[in-house]
């Protein structure tokens, strides 16, 4: 395979316990070393550096077009789907640069897996929806069993178990974010990116997608954007924020534990944001 | 509610004003002028089709489907034509369907944004507008004479692959297109391939766009003459083709030949030819639209 990672190559699902245990708190599973992205001429990220603790769940915050979306989109390479876009720096995924020569974009989708901000179910049942992604990964185990379980850790089994026949379009947009949210479980990622994905929903939903986060923090590595500053308080440990600078380049401001920055910014640009002086 | 009843009660009139009733006077004379436009088009149709049928109906029995060419025209019938148009569009079909969808892939799913993939892009764009008269003496000139094929039913099919191709690539290319890109960047973050997330999410979700275009390339191709009779079909054949490598006539041809005869029996005859090969044409839609509703009862996005 083309990547070294320092996590177990799965062929099929793993179970929990076959994934890695031995890390120590800090341990970083992501670490953004110096990332700038260019969408043709368009500086859209200047600079970014941050890290993201395993088994934690990071958030994304700052005013729209600040690149927060671009920086996460970089982290599996769902970028290179962007023609012009370039993006220089590193990204360490458990030490190797996810943009190496080497590296397949494939083999770090699947471990690192992504939630839209519009649900984006396939046209298909719910079932073929869990199984997608677990079968093109060598899924070879009981299927039931890994619709139920990873439907049951997205918080919608109870609400889906007699119809997993049925279009996942049918379901409503909190019910098919979790959808989306318990097919990338499926194929058991490390690390789950999620771009806004409560933006879309009634705050039912919202607040049901984030217990859920809180839940699999436990298991799974989460990074997070979101516009909702309430949002980022609530679930996150670390938060990150970004602003523009001078050249309308997305840069970070500052990277904090999240009691802290919000609480005790450091930066001014923090402080006038999160207090709503921003602007 | 009772803040708009209170309104009411108030005197906010709800009746339209003069400058609503203009605008709303020409949505109804736009609305009028659409209805119009395309009643005229299904009129037309229904002229012809009713004309034609008034003077092909009644020569058609079992023995002018199944008898061959012939001088005399109580005797003349137009299975060999018939045959003829079966092999050449299935062959096309087989033929140019797989490379179409394959090239349509290539360009939108593969292909780099670059200067080359624009050139490719033009060119196909520009071949779909080329008189199928000179795909029949490309036809000649490579499949006939070059790769000496000579004046077969292969040769046909492949110069009637060429004529329909472009019309099939960029038809396909616009219903990959309209696939969300967001269908692909599911399957692609689940860490599918390329090829994996085209086959399973992105062909499923254009394939009844695609089938459209395909059954519009088809339909042009089954009415041609010129190509075919440029790269070598036959004008009078008393045989039906047993291969690819026979000699063919197709149905316009046969059309085309009875309606330059001077007898007024022959003319008659060319009447039935077209009722004939419009039911040829329908039958093949129908298998067309019955495969689109299949494929766009399971896509839905």
């Amino acid at each position: 395979m083309a990547t070294q990672t320092a996590g177990p190559v799965h062929v099929a699902a793993p179970t929990r316990s076959a994934r890695p245990t031995e890390f120590t708190q800090s341990e970083p599973i992501v670490q953004v070393r110096d990332l700038n992205v260019h969408y043709g001429a368009f500086h859209a990220v200047a600079g970014v550096s941050f890290d993201v603790p395993k088994n934690s769940i990071t958030a994304l915050i700052g005013p729209s077009g600040c690149g927060k979306s671009t920086v996460l989109r970089s982290i599996n390479r769902m970028n290179d789907l962007i023609p012009n876009c370039r993006v220089d720096g590193q990204i360490l995924y458990h030490q190797v640069d996810v943009n190496a020569r080497k590296v397949d974009p494939v083999e770090v989708r699947r471990r690192v897996g992504m939630v839209f901000q519009k649900p984006n179910p396939f046209p298909k049942s719910i079932r073929d929806n869990i199984l997608w992604g677990a079968k093109i990964n060598g899924f070879k185990g009981n299927a039931d069993e890994l619709v139920e379980r990873s439907l049951r850790q997205a918080a919608l089994w109870d609400e889906v178990k007699d119809k997993l026949k049925e279009n996942g379009l049918a379901l409503s947009g909190g019910q098919q974010q979790r959808l989306c949210i318990a097919r990338t479980i499926a194929i058991n990622p490390d690390v789950i990116l999620m771009d806004e994905p409560a933006s879309a929903l009634d705050p039912i939903s919202t607040l049901k997608i984030e217990d859920l986060m809180r839940e699999l923090e436990r298991q799974y590595t989460i990074i997070i954007v979101t516009h909702n500053m309430q949002q980022a308080a609530r679930v996150s440990d670390q938060t990150v924020f970004f602003s523009l600078n001078e050249k309308r380049q997305g840069v970070l401001i500052e990277a904090s534990p999240t009691a802290e920055l919000f609480t005790h910014p450091r930066d001014q640009r923090t402080e006038d944001y999160i207090t709503g002086r921003f602007g | 509610m009772s803040v708009i009843a209170g309104r009411r009660e108030a005197g906010v009139g709800l009746r339209s004003g003069p400058q609503v009733r203009r605008r709303e006077g020409v949505a109804r004379l736009m609305h009028l002028l659409f209805l119009l436009v395309t009643s005229f088009a299904v009129i037309i149709l229904g002229v012809l089709l009713v004309s034609i049928l008034n003077d092909g109906l009644q020569g058609i029995d079992w023995s002018f489907i199944t008898s061959r060419a012939s001088r005399r025209p109580e005797r003349a019938g137009l299975i060999t034509a018939l045959f003829g148009t079966l092999w050449i569009m299935a062959l096309t079909a087989l033929i140019a369907i797989p490379i179409g969808i394959g090239a349509a892939i290539y360009l939108e799913e593969y292909a780099p944004r670059n200067w080359w993939t624009k050139v490719l892009q033009t060119n196909i764009a520009n071949l779909a507008g080329v008189p199928s008269v000179v795909y029949g003496l490309l036809g000649l000139g490579v499949f006939a004479n070059t790769l000496g094929l000579g004046r077969t039913v292969i040769t046909g099919a492949l110069t009637m692959s060429l004529l329909v191709l472009p019309i099939i690539i960029i038809a396909s290319q616009e219903a990959i297109r309209a696939v969300p890109l967001s269908l692909r960047e599911a399957a692609l973050a689940l860490g599918g391939t390329p090829w994996q997330t085209a086959r399973s999410h992105v062909l499923p979700a254009a394939m009844p766009g695609i089938l459209t275009g395909t059954i519009l390339a088809l339909s042009r191709a089954i009415g041609e003459t010129a190509p075919l009779l440029v790269a070598g079909a036959s004008l009078y054949l008393t045989f039906n083709p047993g291969g690819i490598d026979s000699n063919y006539t197709v149905l316009p041809i046969q059309i085309y030949n009875w309606t330059s005869e001077a007898k007024q029996e022959f003319k008659d005859l060319a009447a039935s030819g077209i009722v004939v090969l419009l039911a040829v044409l329908i039958a093949m839609n129908t298998v067309a639209i019955v495969l689109r509703q299949r494929f766009s009862r399971q896509a839905r996005w």
